[in-house]
Order: C-alpha cells, then sequence, then structure tokens
C-alpha cells in the first residue's frame, strides 16, 4: 500500500488509543498493530518509521519501538 | 395450503404440519373434554386448537393457525353442554371441565348448508383447477359431505354469482372481475374468493403491510388492494396472503404451471441473515415452490419475497456449469474436465509459493456457502498454503460488530434470539433498514411495535419501520453520515447526566473502573445533544426524549446494521452501543439486547469459521500456541502465528506485487468492495485468480480459473443466522454443476497436495467436517448432525454447558467476565463534503434486490427494481435543476458514474442515497478506499460527492461493460 495509506491507517488507530484513559495508550496501538497488521504490513510501517515516520501520530511512532 | 403430515420424516426436516387452526397460547394448564377424550391445553386456548391436539380436525374454512381467530365461515361450530346455540371452536376459549362435542346431527346440517352457500358461488371446476388436491374448500366439502347444491337461477333471471364471466345469454356478468396477473409470482383469481378474510389478516398480523382490505359489504364483499393491481399496491410480495388462502384465489405461478408438489424437504433461505426456514416442495427434482416453514425458529412461518419466490437464478441459463480456465484474463475462457482446470489452479497456486513466497496467496470465503464450506476453505489457506491469508465478505459489513462487542462483552455474538422482540417495549434501530433488509424480522418487530412498543430510528433516511401502520410512539434521529459516534454518545451522556442509569447492574455486571473513567467522559458537555447538535444535525430536544424513552421505557433492545459498521469509526460506534446497553442494564433477559442483523445468510457462521486472518474458529486469534496446537494437532501441520491479510490488504499488496494468487468462493469483490478501480487493479496484478460461483460475475472478469458452484438446493450444510441458530441446509436436487461446493474446496486442496506431497483430504460427507469443527471448537462442541435432526435448529454457544444451545447471551455475566465501558470520542471520518463534493452520499439496498444482485437480479424481481436510482432531496435537486427521472452524473474523488435521479424527502438536504444491487451503475466506483480503524472495515456510508446533469452512462461505465462482454467470452468447444 501506499505509505500515506499506511500512515493515515495506523494514525486513525493511535487516534482511538489517545482518546482512552490510562497510560499504556502506545502500548495498545503496538497490541491493536500486532494482533492485525500481516506481517508485510508491520514491515513497511517499521521501514517508514526507520526513515523518519512523517506524519506518523506520536503514539505510532512510540508503538514503533516495541513492534 | 396443503398440510404434509408427515411426522419426523427421516432426512427432510419435517415435522408435525398440521394446521391446527388457532395460534398456540401460553398459560396455566386447563382440562376439557372433547368427544368424549380428555385433553389438557393452556389457558386461552381456542376450542378448535384442542380438538386438534386430541386429532379431531374440526372443519373449518377461515381460520389457520397463523392467524388470530377470526369466526367469520361458521363452518367449525361445536355444541358445548350447558350453554345454547352453537358457538365458532375456532373463537370460543377453552374452560375447564368443558364438555364439547365436534360431531352431532344438528352440526353436520349447519355445517352442510354453510357449505351449500359457499359452494353455489363457486365454480365447480375442481379437476382442471390449479389448487385440485390443495384445497381447503374442496376438502371442506368432502368432510361435511355436501353432495349437491340446491340453489337455483330465479325463472327469466339468472342467479347471481362472482364467478361466470358472462351468463347463459352470453351477457357480461357485472359481478366477475378478471384475474390479475400483475405480479410475477402469485396470481389474484377473484373468482374464486370465498372471502374468508385469511389474506387480509395475513397481510396485517403476519407481515404488516396493510396491503390488502376488503371492500364493499354482504354480497359485494371483495378482496381489495387498494390500486390497479397487485403490483402497483403497497403489496410486497411476501406471500403471507398465497400461504392463507384456502382456495385457488391466491395461488404460485409455479403451482398453477407445474401442478402440486409430491415431497418436501425443511432447509433454509440463502439470502439474509435471518435465516428462515422452508420448504422446498418438490416434483421430482423439480422445485415447485418455497414454503416458509411454521416450526422454523426464525421466521415463525413468515417469508419475503427473495426466501419465498427469488430462487429462479439457482436453474438460470446464465449459470456455468463446466469448469473454464484461460491463461490470461485478455482471453476467451476454455472449458475443460474438472480434473484439468484442478491441476491447472494447483500448478499455478503452487508455482506462485515457489516464485513469490508462502504468503504470496490466499482465499476470500464466502457468507453466502455453508458453515462446513467454509470452514474448509479457511482450512485451505492455513493448512494447505501455510498462512493466514483468508478473509470473508463479513470484512465489509461486520467485522466492527466482531472487535466492538469482543472489547466489551467478550464476544461478537447478538445477545438475543429474534422470539426476543415480542418481549421489548422499546426498540433502537441504528442503521438499519429491516422492513429491506431483513424482512422477516421487520415484520415480527411490526407486530410488537403494533402492541405498543417505542421505537427510536437512528438513521439519514426516514426508513419504512416509521411508517409502521398503528405505530405508537416514534423517534426519529435523522443524523448526518458519520456521526453515529457523537449521537449514541450524545444518548449516553443524556442518560448518565440525567441519572436514568441502572447502577445496581453497573456494579454486580460490570468493571466499574472502567465505568467510572466512562462516566466522567461522557458527562463532559460537549457530549450533550445541544453542543453536538450543529454537528450531527440531530435536535437536541428530539435526542433527549430518545434517550430517556431508551432509559425508562422498560425492556430496551438495540438493533442495528451496516449504516453503524461502515464507518471510519463503525467498530467505536459499535462500542458506543454496548456502552447504552450495559448502563441501562438492558442485557441477558427477554426483550433487550444489542442485535446485530447480519447482511448475508450465513455472515455470522462465515465469522465463527475462522473466516477473519487473525482468528481460528471460535475467534481464537492465531497467535495462541494452545489454540494452534490444537489445529496443527488435527490437521497435521504447523500453522502460522501471524495474522494474514485483510481483503484490502491483499488488493494493496497486489498492487504491490507481493500477493499473486486468490481461491474467492461466492464472493463479488469487484462489485460489492469499496473504491472498483482499486480493487480492479489488485485483481489485474494477480497471476492467479480462482472464481467459485455459479455465474460469471464481475470478479470473473479478472480470474483465471473458473470453478462452477452448487447453489443451496443443491447440498447438504448448515448457516448459522444473526441470533446464532445453526440450521440445516438440505439438497433437494443434484447439484448441477456436479459436485457440491465443500466437494470443490475439497478437490482443490488434494490437487494443490498432490503437488506438495501433503495427505489428502477425505471428508465423504459436511458431516464430517461438522464433527471436525465441533472437536475443535469449544462453543460448538455439542452440534452435531444428528443434534440438529433432532432439535431443528440449536443456538451457539451448544457443549455441555448448554446441550440445548443458547437462545439469550450474557444471562449471569458477559462472556468476558465484567461488561467494560470503552471511551468512545468521536473523531471525524477524513471524508468531508466541500466546495467539490458537497453532498454525502449512502449507500443501502432494497426489499426486492439482494446485494450486488447476482441472484435477485436473475429472477422476476428485477420487476420492483430494475435499476439502482439516486435519491435526492427536492432542494438540492432544485438548485442542480434535476427532474426526477433524469440522468445523473455521481462523482466523488475516487470516479464517477450516471444513473436516473428520484426526487425524494426521505433524505435529507445535503445527503443522497443509492444502492448497489446492478453492475451497470458500480455504485462503489464513488465510494473510497477509507475504512474502520480498528477493522479496515470499508466507509461505505459516506461518501463526499457532486451531482450533476448527465445525458446517460459515463464514458467509464461503457468501458467497463465492453471490457466485461470481452472478458466473458467462452471459446466454443471444438
Amino acid at each position: 500500500m501506499t505509505d500515506a495509506k499506511m500512515v493515515l491507517m495506523a494514525n486513525q488507530i493511535a487516534s482511538f488509543f489517545a482518546t482512552q484513559p490510562g497510560g499504556d495508550q502506545a502500548a495498545g496501538v503496538a497490541a491493536h498493530l500486532k494482533d492485525f497488521w500481516e506481517p508485510r504490513m508491520l514491515n513497511q510501517l517499521k521501514t517508514y518509521l526507520g526513515q523518519g515516520g512523517e506524519g506518523l501520530h506520536a503514539l505510532v511512532v512510540e508503538a514503533g519501538q516495541t513492534l | 395450503m396443503k398440510d404434509f403430515v408427515i411426522p419426523w420424516e427421516n432426512g427432510t426436516g419435517i415435522q408435525d404440519d398440521i394446521d391446527r387452526g388457532t395460534p398456540a397460547k401460553s398459560g396455566k394448564p386447563v382440562t376439557l373434554t372433547i368427544d368424549g377424550m380428555e385433553i389438557t391445553v393452556p389457558e386461552g386456548t381456542s376450542v378448535m386448537r384442542a380438538a386438534s391436539d386430541l386429532g379431531i380436525q374440526v372443519p373449518k374454512l377461515c381460520a389457520t393457525d397463523s392467524l388470530e381467530a377470526f369466526g367469520s365461515c361458521r363452518l367449525c361450530a361445536v355444541e358445548i353442554e350447558g350453554r345454547r346455540g352453537t358457538p365458532a371452536s375456532c373463537t370460543t376459549p377453552v374452560h375447564a371441565g368443558m364438555k364439547v362435542h365436534t360431531q352431532t346431527d344438528k352440526l353436520r346440517r349447519i355445517r352442510k348448508g354453510v357449505m351449500e352457500l359457499y359452494i353455489s358461488d363457486h365454480p365447480l371446476d375442481c379437476l382442471t383447477c390449479s389448487a385440485n388436491g390443495d384445497c381447503e374448500l374442496q376438502d371442506m366439502a368432502g368432510a361435511v359431505g355436501l353432495r349437491d347444491v340446491r340453489y337455483e337461477a330465479p325463472k327469466n333471471a339468472p342467479l347471481a354469482n362472482h364467478f361466470e364471466a358472462r351468463n347463459t345469454s352470453g351477457e357480461a356478468n357485472p359481478e366477475w372481475l378478471p384475474k390479475d396477473d400483475s405480479n410475477p409470482y402469485f396470481s389474484y383469481d377473484p373468482s374464486k374468493c370465498i372471502v374468508c378474510n385469511r389474506c387480509v389478516r395475513a397481510c396485517e398480523e403476519v407481515q404488516g403491510t396493510f396491503a390488502l382490505t376488503i371492500e364493499g359489504r354482504g354480497f359485494d364483499s371483495r378482496v381489495a388492494v387498494g390500486a390497479e393491481n397487485f403490483l402497483a399496491s403497497d403489496c410486497v410480495s411476501c406471500g403471507a396472503c398465497v400461504q392463507a388462502c384456502p382456495t385457488a384465489t391466491l395461488q404460485e405461478k409455479s403451482v398453477i404451471e407445474m401442478g402440486t408438489p409430491d415431497r418436501s424437504v425443511v432447509t433454509t433461505c440463502a439470502y439474509c441473515g435471518v435465516g428462515c426456514s422452508f420448504k422446498a416442495e418438490m416434483q421430482g427434482d423439480q422445485l415447485v415452490r418455497m414454503v416458509p416453514y411454521k416450526h422454523g425458529k426464525a421466521n415463525r412461518g413468515h417469508s419475503c419475497v427473495k426466501g419465498r419466490f427469488a430462487y429462479g437464478y439457482a436453474t438460470h441459463k446464465d449459470r456455468i456449469l463446466s469448469p473454464m480456465v484461460r491463461d490470461s484474463v485478455d482471453q476467451p475462457w476454455r472449458e475443460v474436465s474438472w480434473g484439468e482446470a484442478l491441476s491447472f489452479a494447483a500448478k499455478k497456486l503452487v508455482g506462485l509459493q515457489e516464485k513469490y513466497g508462502q504468503k504470496s496467496i490466499g482465499v476470500i470465503t464466502s457468507s453466502r456457502c455453508t458453515n462446513e464450506e467454509t470452514y474448509l476453505v479457511q482450512k485451505l489457506t492455513r493448512a494447505v498454503f501455510g498462512n493466514n491469508n483468508t478473509d470473508t465478505c463479513a470484512r465489509v459489513c461486520h467485522s466492527p460488530t466482531g472487535y466492538g462487542l469482543g472489547q466489551t462483552f467478550g464476544t461478537s455474538a447478538g445477545t438475543q434470539d429474534f422470539d426476543s422482540v415480542e418481549h421489548s417495549d422499546v426498540v433502537v434501530v441504528i442503521g438499519a433498514n429491516p422492513t429491506d433488509g431483513h424482512p422477516v424480522f421487520a415484520s415480527r418487530l411490526r407486530k410488537r411495535l403494533r402492541e405498543g412498543a417505542k421505537l427510536i430510528v437512528v438513521d439519514p433516511r426516514r426508513i419504512d419501520l416509521l411508517e409502521t401502520p398503528h405505530l405508537n410512539e416514534s423517534h426519529h434521529l435523522p443524523l448526518k453520515p458519520g456521526t453515529n459516534v457523537a449521537v449514541v454518545s450524545a444518548l449516553g451522556h443524556v442518560i448518565v447526566t440525567e441519572g436514568l442509569y441502572d447502577q445496581d447492574f453497573i456494579a454486580e455486571r460490570c468493571d466499574v473502573d472502567a465505568w467510572e473513567d466512562y462516566k466522567a467522559f461522557i458527562s463532559d458537555e460537549r457530549h450533550s445533544p445541544e453542543a453536538t447538535e450543529a454537528l450531527t444535525g440531530v435536535p437536541a430536544a428530539k435526542l433527549r426524549e430518545a434517550a430517556r424513552a431508551y432509559a425508562q421505557g422498560g425492556n430496551g433492545a438495540i438493533y442495528y446494521g451496516l449504516g453503524v459498521t461502515e464507518h471510519s469509526q463503525g467498530s467505536t460506534t459499535v462500542m458506543a452501543i454496548a456502552n447504552l446497553a450495559m448502563m441501562t442494564g438492558n442485557i441477558g433477559r427477554k426483550g433487550v439486547g444489542v442485535n446485530p442483523l447480519r447482511g448475508q445468510n450465513n455472515v455470522q457462521g462465515s465469522c465463527d469459521m475462522g473466516s477473519f486472518p487473525h482468528e481460528l474458529p471460535g475467534y481464537r486469534h492465531v497467535k495462541l500456541p494452545e489454540v494452534r496446537k490444537i489445529f496443527a494437532d488435527t490437521w497435521g501441520v504447523e500453522l502460522d502465528a501471524e495474522p494474514g491479510l485483510r481483503i484490502p490488504n491483499m488488493l494493496d499488496a497486489a498492487v504491490d506485487g507481493t500477493f499473486k494468487g486468490l481461491y474467492c468462493q461466492g464472493e463479488d469483490i469487484l462489485q460489492s468492495d469499496p473504491d472498483t478501480k482499486h480493487v480492479a487493479a489488485g485483481l489485474a496484478a494477480m497471476e492467479c485468480v480462482i472464481v467459485h460461483d455459479l455465474f460469471l460475475n464481475e470478479t470473473a472478469n479478472y480470474a483465471h480459473v473458473f470453478l462452477p458452484g452448487s447453489s443451496f438446493l443443491e447440498k447438504e450444510g448448515t448457516f448459522t443466522n444473526a441470533e446464532r441458530r445453526i440450521n440445516r441446509v438440505r439438497k433437494v436436487m443434484a447439484p448441477k454443476n456436479g459436485y457440491e461446493d465443500w466437494e470443490v474446496t475439497q478437490l482443490l486442496a488434494n490437487a494443490v497436495l498432490k503437488e506438495t506431497g501433503g495427505k489428502p483430504w477425505s471428508y465423504a460427507h459436511p458431516a464430517e467436517i461438522m464433527a471436525e469443527i465441533a472437536a475443535t471448537t469449544p462453543s460448538f462442541a455439542g452440534v452435531d448432525y444428528t443434534v440438529l435432526e433432532e432439535k431443528g435448529s440449536v443456538q451457539w454457544p451448544c457443549n455441555e454447558e448448554h446441550p440445548d444451545g443458547t437462545p439469550l447471551m450474557h444471562v449471569d455475566g458477559f462472556v468476558r467476565g465484567k461488561g467494560r465501558f470503552i471511551v468512545t470520542e468521536y473523531i471525524a471520518t477524513d471524508e468531508k463534503s466541500g466546495p467539490r463534493f458537497p453532498l454525502l452520499l449512502t449507500t443501502g439496498r432494497i426489499l426486492s434486490q439482494y446485494n450486488v444482485g447476482a441472484q435477485t437480479r436473475r429472477t422476476e424481481n428485477s420487476v420492483w427494481h430494475d435499476q439502482d436510482v439516486l435519491e435526492i432531496h427536492p432542494h438540492d435537486a432544485e438548485n442542480r435543476g434535476l427532474r426526477d427521472g433524469d440522468w445523473v452524473r455521481l462523482a466523488s474523488r475516487s470516479g464517477e458514474t450516471s444513473l436516473r435521479v428520484k426526487i425524494t424527502d426521505r433524505v435529507s438536504p445535503g445527503v443522497v442515497y443509492t444502492t448497489f444491487h446492478h453492475p451497470d451503475t458500480q455504485a462503489n466506483v464513488i465510494t473510497t478506499d477509507y475504512s474502520d480503524w480498528a477493522t479496515n472495515c470499508p466507509e461505505y456510508k459516506v461518501t463526499a460527492v457532486q451531482v450533476s446533469p448527465s445525458n446517460g452512462p459515463s464514458e467509464w461505465q461503457e468501458r467497463y461493460n465492453a471490457q466485461a462482454e470481452q472478458s466473458r467470452r467462452i471459446e466454443a468447444a471444438e
């Protein structure tokens, strides 16, 4: 998929977890990604993060460290 | 209707099918004596029904057990000791100690007299009548011993009657009316009508449409439709009147043409998620008619136009019966043997995995196919292809239900059975249009609404449910598309801030910490109806009234559809709905609950069977080693521990060049999935697309292998409906393509295993597949074909703990333990209207057509809907200079199409609506690739569009049609 679409999808997930109470929002994002994203999608995200992760929600960036 | 008295006929599923005259009642036991025999029945039961329970059939004409007693024909008169006269047994309730006589000389004389009067105005053409052998009037004439009719015409004047077109002098009879053949499926012949009122009562009591009435009085009484003919009337062709008619007056055209059936097999409808039980009535292997089965627990003897009549697609000339292959999609199809097609497909699939990797191919299972077939398709990818690339069309409909209810309740299952609605006091319908999408459930709901239940509808359109005759209190919250979360949260805000929540239920049944978080969140003023009114378009006062009605009105039940799920916040709305039910304590008993109305016949089952790429059967994540071990041990292979690709991800990966092969069973993703151009690009990028279907559907335009499918009439299996009810599908004719679909999947698996050296599958019957499902999936542990034969159907969980199944979920506790409130912040979709695309398009379906129309377009149902039209508000139409019926161009940032316009105030200004049943329109050219944040369920329900005048089909449509035609060529056999 295009990076733009991937960023949109990842940010949608982050936007949900950002509204949730408690301090583990990034863990929520990471768990969701691991549960539902196929490895090649996760790899694309990790590669994109490695290139700077432009446009990604802060929670996705934080979650990316645990993927 | 003809009674098939075949108790427990082996293999047909038929139970006692006698018409007992009046409906069953529940009440304390009452004992009485009928014809010297003692019987105990529930209080409220009619004498007629009590007699029937004893095996005594009191003669009757106006009574039938699907309708309340009417007492008009007087044929069912009985004598009761100590009472004067001869009361009608249908309208006389039983009393303790009552002594009834059903056969006396006096009664015989009365009945003969009654029958003589009926027959005096009825043609005596029994031998050539279409109801010959299936006519209650004929039966009753025999039962009462009618031997002659004494009424004669007076001298010099004809006898007035309704059945002779001309009198003996050749003059036209003013009382005679011609047949009405306007309905494609049944005819109305007034000359045979005995004005028993059964059709009128069926339309009112069973269907709830009130399309029929009796006009005139006395001899002039006639059944009337309030329009020129049946087709032009409000009639929705559900067949309830035909079912109720005791004569040939309302008769299926198929019976008129073919004659009466000689055998009957109970099976399950293959249309929507209501899952109605039908008797397939047969002559040999020819289907004469489908009749709703009164012991069917989902439909209780009712039907809609699709299940009852629209089965002609199964024998349509468009069906492809031979396998076909081609090397590339620009070539014509080549008919080949099954062996060649399977070998061709297997070699391609294996080759792709060798070249592009194990994860380069996958499958799409079908919600139209059986549980057993779906189970095998997902097994094919997990156990044979060695990956988890399986998905199903539930991805594009109810996947957010799976996520949302799973997070809040612990399971995605709908909480109630359909009978539950009979106990509801307030019914909330959100983003669903039951009268069109789930018509038989809608009839059951309408019955409850007529009894006084309140209705709350949250929908951008004024749906037909709001027009229910004799509707009591109703609330319509016409929200702007895309604002579901804001509206449902505002309902929660009112309930919480006005103190209308059920503190005891929450304290006992829910996670209290999560509740406190939620309570603090939802109490914030930004969620109030006043704060959200400008955003949602729902007047605050109306929303408050609706919230109070739901919270304070007694048993509150929520039913919802794809208007909830198919949004970028679909999963969040599902969670918001679950929150509402939990905070009001509306969970765990009859009349309440959260009920997703599933779109297709086996959406529930296809999800249960492990069709999703992250879950094995029974909704257990593939990451769990203990679950993988169960299947690895059963299948004898190691399983992939990482989730596979979902449908949209498969298409993205195909465009990226990493996903190359697809086996697609019973799905037409090119027409049904959003952003058609992207779907086409994905399919075009694949090197092996295998379509397994009844027809060369739109997806097949991009296929390399076509494996012909079998219809639901041609196979054994089970479907699971929206209430988790597992119902048998029974084979009534041999598969026209040679194989049942589960056999085709097994053949394909074995062809691949032959290439890879694996051990072949060897299922001999779907019962063996169900046995494997039961052995591996705890919620199905108690399900087998013997149980289904005995019980008719069961609702899962069905296991040691619940041997009879589970009609109601979460009765003593939630599946996850404590119910979990989840904060549901409204986040606007990125799909926004603006200067270029100022209107919001939302899509849905119509009663007579079904999804992509592959089935219903190949039936006479198209007389009601032969093309998709665009509904637009008069203001928006006027601004654009549009007149009703004009061609318009409908454009979004994804694409454009053309269709005709219908001007109506059912949609609000700023909103347009269309259906997606016709490939000529291709409404999904317009929809975008935005999707639900949690599940990737497409956002079908919100697309920013512009509408402008047009001269006809767009260039794209013409190009598409040309390409489709080219792609469907089949090479002439040598």
